[in-house]
Formats: structure tokens, C-alpha cells, sequence
């Protein structure tokens, strides 16, 4: 099982309760992981990353073992750790102050 | 069944709809409205373009939910607001989007970014209206499962002239005509008024009359900044518009226009709506520009016309006349269908406003809001 955390916005809209725990086939990319929760919470689609382009919006993060892997290709496989469900991954909204 | 909200002797009350920068907000009150109960914020956080409740079930609301962060939502009520589901949030342009003209005068690729506002068919509860940034229609028949664009609106020809406001390449308006099936008429800054008389399908300007100083061609078919376009429902032929500059009216559905400033302090402004039972009654709320963008002289007036335009009188009573310095967004005034006609604006200083008197007499709702983009109101019987 793979572990997951969102920000709380999004935890809020998938109606989630803590950590995510998902079904993800190897290899675990990026790609693989974002698939997995759009399968699960439908309404998080086009939340993370763009419809269409398939890219991580511009205001979300990446991170996983204290990295940041935001610029990382998507289908690169992440982290052992990550894949084995020993640290999580951490899908961040980006400090970027604002309005 | 629910009855439609438009009953004039079965009156229960209202229901205002406000979307700020930081979450929506839901003012009810009962036919007096003296006394409000306020809920909210809904969706804490979020920009709350606009929200809009269907005439067919006053209980199904939609509700465009955005940030920077986490991109557009699209929320659904089924029950007047207590509860929300998240619908579609898939906004795709028909086709290869092409370009419009951005503000360095070249070709820019279409990109949606955002849905400004939704309006609910007058008679199907699953269809609604989508007017997106950038300018473009979308509609949904399933109650916001699933949108697609009506292309005919960009594809007419003019679409590769449009250019962003400062806001925005927004398509900000859209009014569904009662009467003529299949008319709606749609603005979009700064590209100006067009209509489709076949239900989307195709359309067409319709801007013979503005006069914009401050574009290259000041009488071109496009690109004129069309702020808020207005109409009652009893007589649809007859149109109001508050544009960047003058406010307008047409008698011929847009095939025409000219200009009913009259003695306004300034013609600028972003909102007007038409009183609910007497279609020569108009409001507006001038705004100094072109940098302000607030009170002229720091006293939030509203300013109403009982003959259709020229003769405005102002409306100060309850409202702020010293060291007011806010603005009134194009979406942030509506009225009710109450026996009293009700009017209600709300503030980028958070206030919203109403009076139960037609602008008689004005008192804050609520005064420390964020602030207000959009503002509807739903009679309730």
C-alpha cells in the first residue's frame, strides 16, 4: 500500500480522513500514484494536476524522504521507501502566499 | 414538485447568494427582511466566482468554486445550500482552441482559467450555463456531471479580434430570453454583446451603437469593454448595459444601442439590474475611473432611473456618504420578485446591502465579509 497525504483542502473535498492508503502497480511513478487517487476520489480530478496536459498544476508539490521531486519526470519511478508504504508522499500546496 | 421561485402571492422569503474571494456565504431572511440569518463561509478558502439557483427547483444551487492552488470546482446543491456535492470540473475547449488577440495585439492560445458565472436554465433543473475565462460558453444537461462547449460563440468569426479587460478574457453575462425560445444573449470584456437565436448554436455580435474611446476603432464590431448586460423578463427585446464607459439600452434585443448616461456622475461602473415589476426602473452604481475603481467623491450611491434611463436620481439613504472607497463588481447586484421589489449589492469592502424598498432605503446585511464577487437572490415561496 502506498501512503498519500493531501492538503487539507483536498482532504476536505474527497471528504478523507488522515492518510491515504492506495492500491498503486509497480512500477510507482508519480503518474501512477496521482492515477490511483483520481480512480478513488473522482471529484480530486483536475485538482492536482490539468485535465488535458496531464501536468501537475502549477501551485501543487511534490515531496517525498524530505525531497522535493515537484520537477521530477512523471513517470519516473519514486522512492523505495514511497513504494514499500514506509514514508509517505506528500502532495503539497506551494507556500506561495497570494490574496 | 417545488414551485418555481417567481410567485408573487405565495411569498415566504428570500435567500441571497454571496461568493466572495474566500468563500460563499448564504443571507435568508423572511418576507420583512429586517432580520438575517447568515451561513457560512462554504467552501472556506476558495474564490467563489458566483452561485446562481435554478427557477425551476430554488433548492438546486450551483456554485463556481476556484483558487490558484488547486484550479476550478464546480459545486452542486440539491437542498437551498445546506449541503454540496462537487460535480465536474472539466472545462475543454471544442476542437483546436486557437487564438485570441492578447494584450500586446498578438495571437494568444485559448486557456481556460476559470468559470465567472452559471446560469441555470429557465426551464430544464439539469441544465445550466457555464461563461468561463477565457470567453467562452459551456453547457451542462446533466445538472454539472459532465460540459461541453457551445463552439459556435468563439468559432463565429470574430473570436481571433477579442481581447482580455483587465480582469480577464471573461464571458461574464448570460440571459436566457422567457419569451423568444432558443434567444440568449452573452458579453464578454472586452469583446462586447452577442446573440444566438438558436439556442447556442450560432451566433453573432450585436454592438452597432457603442462608441469606445479607448480602443483603435471606437464603433468596431468587437472589442468593446461590455461590463454587465441587463434585461427584464417581461420584455426581453429591451436591453441595459453598463459599459467601461456609458451606460446603454437597446430596444431592438442588440441590434442597436444608444447611450442613456444622462446626468450619472460618471458613466463608469460595472453592475445594473432592472427593478422586478416595473421594466423602466434601472439601477447602477457609478464608479470613478479610469484607475479608482471606487465612490466618486467617497459616497457609495446607487443611482436609479424610473424612465428607462437619462433621469437618475441617487439613492443615498443607509448608505456610507463620507470616506467610502469601495467598488461593486459586475455580478454583485440583484433583485427580488417580493411585492416590494428588493435590491441587493454587495462591496469589495465586504458589506453586502440591501433595501426591501426598491432602493428607498438601505441597510448592511453583513459588513465584514471578504469581498464580494458576485451577489444573486432567489424569491422562496
Amino acid at each position: 500500500m502506498i501512503r498519500v497525504e493531501l492538503p487539507a483542502h483536498l482532504r476536505n473535498l474527497g471528504r478523507i480522513d488522515g492518510e491515504l492508503l492506495l492500491h498503486v502497480p509497480s512500477p510507482v511513478t508519480q503518474r501512477t500514484i496521482v492515477d490511483a487517487i483520481e480512480a478513488q476520489y473522482p471529484m480530486l480530478r483536475g485538482t492536482i494536476r490539468d485535465h488535458v496536459t496531464q501536468e501537475r498544476r502549477p501551485f501543487i508539490r511534490f515531496f517525498a524522504c524530505e525531497e522535493d521531486f515537484s520537477h521530477e519526470a512523471l513517470d519516473s519511478p519514486v522512492p523505495d521507501e514511497v513504494a514499500s508504504g514506509k514514508e509517505p508522499f506528500l502532495i503539497v500546496g506551494a507556500i506561495a502566499g497570494g490574496s | 414538485m417545488i414551485e418555481s421561485t417567481i410567485m408573487a402571492n405565495q411569498q415566504s422569503g428570500v435567500r441571497v447568494l454571496v461568493g466572495t474571494r474566500k468563500g460563499a456565504f448564504i443571507l435568508t431572511s423572511d418576507a420583512k427582511r429586517e432580520k438575517w440569518d447568515v451561513s457560512g463561509p462554504h467552501f472556506a478558502g476558495f474564490e467563489i466566482y458566483h452561485m446562481k439557483g435554478s427557477p425551476v427547483d430554488p433548492n438546486r444551487l450551483y456554485a463556481s468554486q476556484c483558487s490558484g492552488w488547486f484550479g476550478q470546482l464546480i459545486q452542486r446543491s440539491d437542498d437551498g445550500g445546506k449541503t454540496w456535492e462537487p460535480v465536474d470540473n472539466k472545462f475543454v475547449y471544442d476542437g483546436i482552441p486557437g487564438t485570441h488577440q492578447f494584450f500586446d495585439g498578438k495571437p494568444h492560445p485559448w486557456e481556460f482559467k476559470r468559470v465567472w458565472h452559471l446560469e441555470p436554465s429557465l426551464t430544464d433543473v439539469d441544465t445550466v450555463y457555464a461563461g468561463v475565462e477565457d470567453a467562452a460558453l459551456f453547457r451542462s444537461t446533466d445538472g454539472g456531471k459532465s460540459w461541453h462547449e457551445l463552439a459556435g460563440l468563439r468559432g463565429h468569426g470574430s473570436g481571433p479580434n477579442w481581447t482580455p479587460g483587465a480582469g480577464g478574457l471573461g464571458l461574464h453575462t448570460i440571459l436566457l430570453d422567457p419569451v423568444n425560445q432558443g434567444r440568449m444573449f452573452i458579453a464578454i470584456s472586452a469583446a462586447g454583446t452577442f446573440r444566438s437565436d438558436d439556442a447556442g448554436e450560432t451566433w453573432r455580435p450585436i454592438n452597432k451603437g457603442l462608441h469606445s474611446l479607448h480602443i483603435p476603432d471606437p464603433v468596431a464590431e468587437v472589442g468593446h469593454c461590455v461590463h454587465r448586460i441587463a434585461m427584464h423578463p417581461s420584455r426581453p427585446n429591451v436591453l441595459f448595459m453598463q459599459k467601461h464607459w456609458d451606460v446603454m439600452r437597446s430596444d431592438n434585443a442588440g441590434e442597436s444601442w444608444h447611450e442613456i448616461s444622462g446626468n450619472l456622475p460618471t458613466d463608469f461602473g460595472f453592475v445594473i439590474d432592472v427593478h422586478a415589476h416595473e421594466p423602466e426602473t434601472i439601477y447602477v452604481v457609478p464608479i470613478k475611473s479610469d484607475s479608482e475603481h471606487f465612490p466618486p467623491d467617497g459616497k457609495l450611491r446607487v443611482y436609479r432611473s424610473k424612465t428607462g434611463g437619462n433621469d437618475w436620481e441617487a439613492l443615498t439613504n443607509g448608505l456610507p456618504q463620507s470616506d467610502c472607497y469601495v467598488n461593486v463588481l459586475r455580478d454583485a447586484m440583484a433583485v427580488d420578485s417580493m411585492e416590494s421589489c428588493g435590491v441587493y449589492f454587495g462591496t469589495t469592502g465586504g458589506q453586502v446591502y440591501a433595501s426591501a424598498n426598491a432602493g428607498d432605503t438601505w441597510a448592511a446585511i453583513v459588513r465584514d465579509l471578504p469581498a464580494v464577487l458576485s451577489v444573486e437572490v432567489q424569491t422562496l415561496s
